[in-house]
């Protein structure tokens, strides 16, 4: 039922406060209607019994509260969707902005989506090959899982997700696949490097992408990861596909989150967000998964940029709480130039485990990335003590660790953005590189597999 | 006459006209019947938290009070499932909703058709108290649920008598000294905010074995204690905790994931009816109640799930069983409560907590222990395993600061220790654990005598090695004394061959006492054999090329049905040194 009003009493940016109204439910969608006939998009924030609160999806600017028209939809926020809407661009609100014309919905969904239900849930196990051994070998994805990137200003965090985006697959099987991308406040520049190379590889007619470039209104940012992941459910739930789902940049998701709060005048948690962030950010990270009995799955790849590199920030904070790892891209490994500039130590996939071992990957890949794992950090140690004292201050084998890890650097995670290595290149690098220490040293390894492998690769 | 939606603001509810709302009140909100709770009262008007999204709820619906608490329904049927948080069976609603969780709906948490069989212990004429034993169901091939004379009643039993029953059948009555009749089931309810009564509590004495040699050997938890796990995120919390519901010696396990990862919950689901009890040989999901309220899950709920599941384990400890409950986060917990109170405009405390945070904090914890129930004479325990997740792995976090005041023992896990693979990341230096004098005892009849002195030794190595490591930092190994270096050598050791255990390797997971006791043994009888030697000018080199050294490394990998091996390993260690010995003689 709409319901129309014209009282409009106070708006503070994207906010607005509407007098006299009745029976308006919390949730609910508004079209406000100005002078000139144009109409902007709200949401109701908090409804009392006279009054209710409305947050704008767009700016406020020229709306006048004397003479717009304030309309109740009596209905949530719904997106339009249907399979036709693959290798089309929308804003962040769902509305078609490339020059194919209008949609034909199938159906409207919530975009707020509901809770999986954790006994529904299938748990993701199906490896995905991405093609990048630094992510293979240590930190496999699996198909459901949600693995986020955490950049930084000037890294090439966009080059690694068209990468994997470009690369990704899972051994033996071909399957519908689909991408469905949301760009947030980041710049042209950045959203046509997508969808350049999305075209480049004709993966374009399997995308489907929403964008809100960084002069878009703030609000949409908060509607758009919605919207997208209402589309990948239904991909993914409904017509059964395997969907991977980039969103970027969540940094600027939080802020437009800030901002918000800000205007609402609520208590700041830290460094400003709101305290419910945590909540507000797993809503979105958790629609990633499978379901028991449907053969779709959705694949999350967000990523951010970690404000000065800080990782403690509440951004990458909160994020590393509620996703299943995060790969991290590193500065000083970067100004080495090696590429993609993936600092694996910090970096961490919690659904490995589940995904590799005989039968999905290799037999010896989980002893091999401990061994790689322990191996480098012992090695990344030692680097930073012979800064301090000398190389000479090293024992012997400290010296070894530290050519292995310089060569690991070099050979394991320095690939490129083009080269697409298979797990077993993958991990016959690492053997090779494991056969730089001696064989003592590599205690994480059963022995067996010591004796299959490593005397192979001699 | 049910009340009025005045206003509606996220999960919080502003109701007006309720007829006599009470603090705590359970309350159906909405035309749909949304699950709430009453959290304030002022004048005509009461504040309700709501345990669903409200999306499409506005002023002017109606609110229905139930007139009883947030409560738990207690009764057989409780293992094995799995719940959100507010005891909601999600295996039951995910058969007959679907996969996506809607709102309003409401089902029995345990199966009210079931039949069970129960085998009456009491007699008619009894005069029984309150948590005293009626007679018992077998309720897993495990658990024998021990039905129990509700916590609020006691009297005269008039009548009682075995056979198969629902929970909702009368069992028998009992008579109270008003002369008023009662009639038992073989279920009750509890307010879950309310601790449940027991005889006496006592001092823990026992630990609780799990498994995990850093935390057996060096900061162990008894039976009825508690621990907090703090870290950063991705330094293995979650493992721990997974770790200690598989392998922790209790009879029963709560494990409450409370606004962590749906996935998590789902590889519990998925492992542990896999998985056998090391002791019983039974799946050990037979043991287990879940409570999963994920991130995504509302907030309210959340809220609650602690308490729900604490409840649940303290109905199991009055049966007279060893419970342990993990909470997978605290901090979710807590934040759940600093939502709710920003949204009742209440004052924030610290860093925007609510001032009532500690305690909260307080009141969860001391709800653990070991007690003597009314049901029996024998000691039953509820241990809490509380994770913590603070922003940035900050110790000074008010969450972790209000924990580490109530629990006695601290597991810190250490982001540098998971970067270099390093499981579980527990820091030694900074991790602590009050019990393990009071277990003296314990130790010396079940392991050996020796199991302190030798914690403390191999303690003492690893603090040393934390100041040679200083020093190596400054001026570089070369100016250590063979002494030091070896003592570097041991840590090492100590760390990677004893402390370095691997959750996903079938032999590593779980390490009993003895073998435990075996491995540190061998590794402190070659640091003793080693500095005799040094003391005899053996050169260290030539100790440290020993082979000896790799069957050191490998004595985790022997399965305990070979625990002979290790102590041959100790053989091979003298065998070694006396080796070097002669050869020095006679050189």
């Amino acid at each position: 039922m709409i319901k129309e009003y014209k009282s409009a009493r106070g708006l503070e940016g994207p906010l607005m406060i509407v007098e006299g109204v009745e029976g308006i439910k919390y949730g609910e969608l508004t079209d406000v209607e100005l002078q000139d006939g144009s109409i902007r998009r709200g949401q109701v924030l908090e409804t009392s019994e006279k009054r209710a609160l409305v947050q704008l999806f767009e700016s406020s600017q020229g709306i006048s509260t004397d003479l717009a028209t304030v309309r109740f939809l009596g209905r949530g926020m719904t997106t339009s969707l249907t399979r036709e809407m693959l290798g089309r661009i929308f804003n962040g609100v769902g509305d078609p902005i490339d020059e194919s014309g209008e949609i034909i919905p199938e159906k409207h969904m919530d975009i707020n989506g509901s809770p999986i239900n954790p006994y529904s849930r299938n748990f993701p196990s199906e490896f995905i090959q991405t093609g990048v051994s630094a992510i293979d070998g240590l930190l496999t994805l699996v198909r459901g899982q949600k693995l986020p990137i955490f950049s930084g200003s000037g890294l090439p965090h966009a080059q690694l997700a068209a990468q994997i985006a470009r690369q990704s697959k899972t051994l033996g099987k071909a399957e519908e696949f689909a991408v469905v991308f949301a760009a947030m406040g980041i710049t042209f520049e950045e959203a046509n490097f997508f969808i350049d190379d999305l075209r480049k590889t004709g993966a374009i007619e399997r995308s489907i992408l929403y964008i809100n470039l960084a002069n878009d209104p703030v609000i949409e940012r908060i509607a758009i990861p919605r919207v997208a992941l209402t589309a990948a459910e239904y991909l993914a739930f409904e017509l059964d596909m395997h969907v991977l789902v980039i969103l970027t940049d969540m940094t600027n998701y939080c802020e437009a989150l800030r901002e918000i709060s800000a205007a609402r005048k609520e208590v700041p948690g830290r460094r400003g967000y709101p305290g419910y962030m945590y909540t507000d950010l797993s809503m979105l990270y958790e629609r990633a998964g499978r379901i028991k009995g449907k053969s779709g799955s959705i694949t999350q790849f967000p990523i951010l940029t970690m404000p000065e590199d800080d990782k403690t920030h509440p951004i990458p904070d909160l994020t590393g709480y509620i996703t299943e790892g995060q790969v991290f891209l590193g500065r000083d490994i970067h100004r080495k130039g090696i590429l993609p500039p993936i600092n694996v130590l910090p970096s961490l996939s919690r659904l490995m485990q589940k995904g590799i071992g005989e039968g999905k990957t290799r037999e010896d890949h989980a002893d091999v990335a401990n061994q790689l794992f322990a191996a480098y950090a012992k090695g990344v140690e030692s680097r930073e003590l012979a800064v301090v004292l000398g190389e000479a201050a090293l024992t012997p084998i400290d010296r070894i660790y530290v050519k292995f890890a310089e060569q690991f650097e070099q050979k394991f995670i320095n690939q490129g953005f083009e080269e697409n290595r298979s797990i077993d290149e993958t991990l016959n690098i690492g053997w090779k590189l494991l056969n730089i220490l001696p064989r003592t040293e590599l205690k994480r390894i059963r022995n067996e597999y010591i004796d299959k492998y490593l005397g192979e690769k001699n | 006459m049910a009340g009025k939606i005045i206003k509606v603001s996220g999960p919080l509810v502003v109701a007006r006209s309720l007829e006599n709302p009470m603090m705590y009140e359970v309350v159906k909100v909405g035309e749909i019947g949304l699950f709430g709770e009453i959290i304030g009262i002022n004048g005509d008007e009461a504040s309700i938290q709501v345990y669903e999204q409200t999306e499409g709820v506005g002023p002017g619906e109606p609110v229905v009070n139930t007139g009883n608490q947030l409560s738990v329904e207690l009764g057989p049927g409780l293992i094995k499932q799995i719940y959100d948080g507010i005891q909601r069976p999600l295996d039951v609603i995910s058969n007959k909703y679907g996969d996506f969780i809607a709102r309003g709906i409401s089902e029995p948490p345990i199966s009210y058709d079931k039949k069970w069989y129960f085998t009456a212990t009491a007699k008619p004429g009894e005069k029984l108290q309150g948590g005293q034993r009626l007679g018992y169901v077998e309720e897993t091939e495990i658990v024998r649920h021990w039905v129990m004379v509700p916590p609020n009643l006691s009297g005269e039993l008039l009548d009682i008598s075995s056979g198969t029953y629902t929970v909702k059948d009368t069992i028998g009555t009992l008579k109270d000294s008003f002369d008023e009749k009662h009639i038992l089931r073989l279920a009750h309810k509890w307010p879950v905010r309310q601790g449940r009564p027991f005889k006496r509590k006592i001092n823990p004495t026992i630990p609780l074995i799990t498994g995990q040699r850093v935390l057996d050997t060096f900061f162990p938890l008894a039976k009825g204690g508690s621990a907090c796990i703090p870290g950063p995120f991705g330094s293995g919390k979650t493992v721990v905790q997974h770790q200690l519901a598989k392998w922790a010696d209790a009879e029963i396990i709560v494990y409450v994931g409370c606004g962590e990862r749906g996935n998590e919950m789902t590889d519990v689901l998925i492992e542990f009816p896999e998985l056998k009890d090391p002791k019983s040989g039974r799946p050990l999901m037979e043991r287990t109640i879940l409570i999963a309220n994920t991130s995504n899950m509302p907030v309210a709920a959340r809220e609650a799930s602690v308490f729900t599941g604490i409840t649940l384990a303290e109905y199991y400890r009055d049966m007279g069983y060893n419970v342990a409950l993990m909470a997978d986060s605290t901090s979710r917990w807590a934040e759940a409560m600093r939502e709710i109170s920003g949204r009742l405009e209440e004052m924030p405390g610290e860093e925007g907590y609510p001032a009532y945070l500690a305690s909260r904090i307080s009141e969860f914890y001391e709800r653990a222990g070991l007690v003597i129930p009314f049901g029996s004479d024998e000691e039953a325990s509820l241990s809490v395993i509380g994770a913590v997740s603070p922003p940035g792995g900050d110790l000074s976090d008010p969450v972790v600061q209000a924990t580490l005041r109530e629990v006695r023992v601290f597991w810190g896990l250490d982001a540098k220790l998971a970067y270099a693979r390093h499981f579980p990341a527990i820091n030694w230096l900074s991790s602590y654990s009050l019990y393990s004098d009071l277990m003296n005892n314990f130790y010396n009849n079940e392991v050996s005598e020796l199991w302190l002195k030798n914690r403390q030794a191999a303690l003492r190595i690893l603090q040393e090695e934390s100041e040679l490591e200083e020093i190596v930092r400054l001026v570089g190994i070369d100016a250590l004394s063979p002494k030091d270096r070896l003592t570097l050598e041991i840590a090492r050791s100590i760390k990677e061959d004893f402390l370095h255990q691997n959750a996903f390797h079938e032999v590593d997971t779980y390490t009993s006492l003895k073998k435990q006791f075996l491995m540190l043994e061998s590794i402190l009888l070659f640091f003793t054999l080693a500095m005799e030697a040094i003391a005899a000018d053996v050169p260290l080199d030539l100790i440290l090329e020993q082979e000896v050294r790799e069957e050191i490394a490998r004595m985790k990998y022997h399965p305990e049905e070979e625990i002979d091996k290790i102590k041959a390993v100790q053989d091979s260690i003298r065998t070694a040194f006396d080796e070097i010995k002669t050869r020095r003689a006679s050189a």
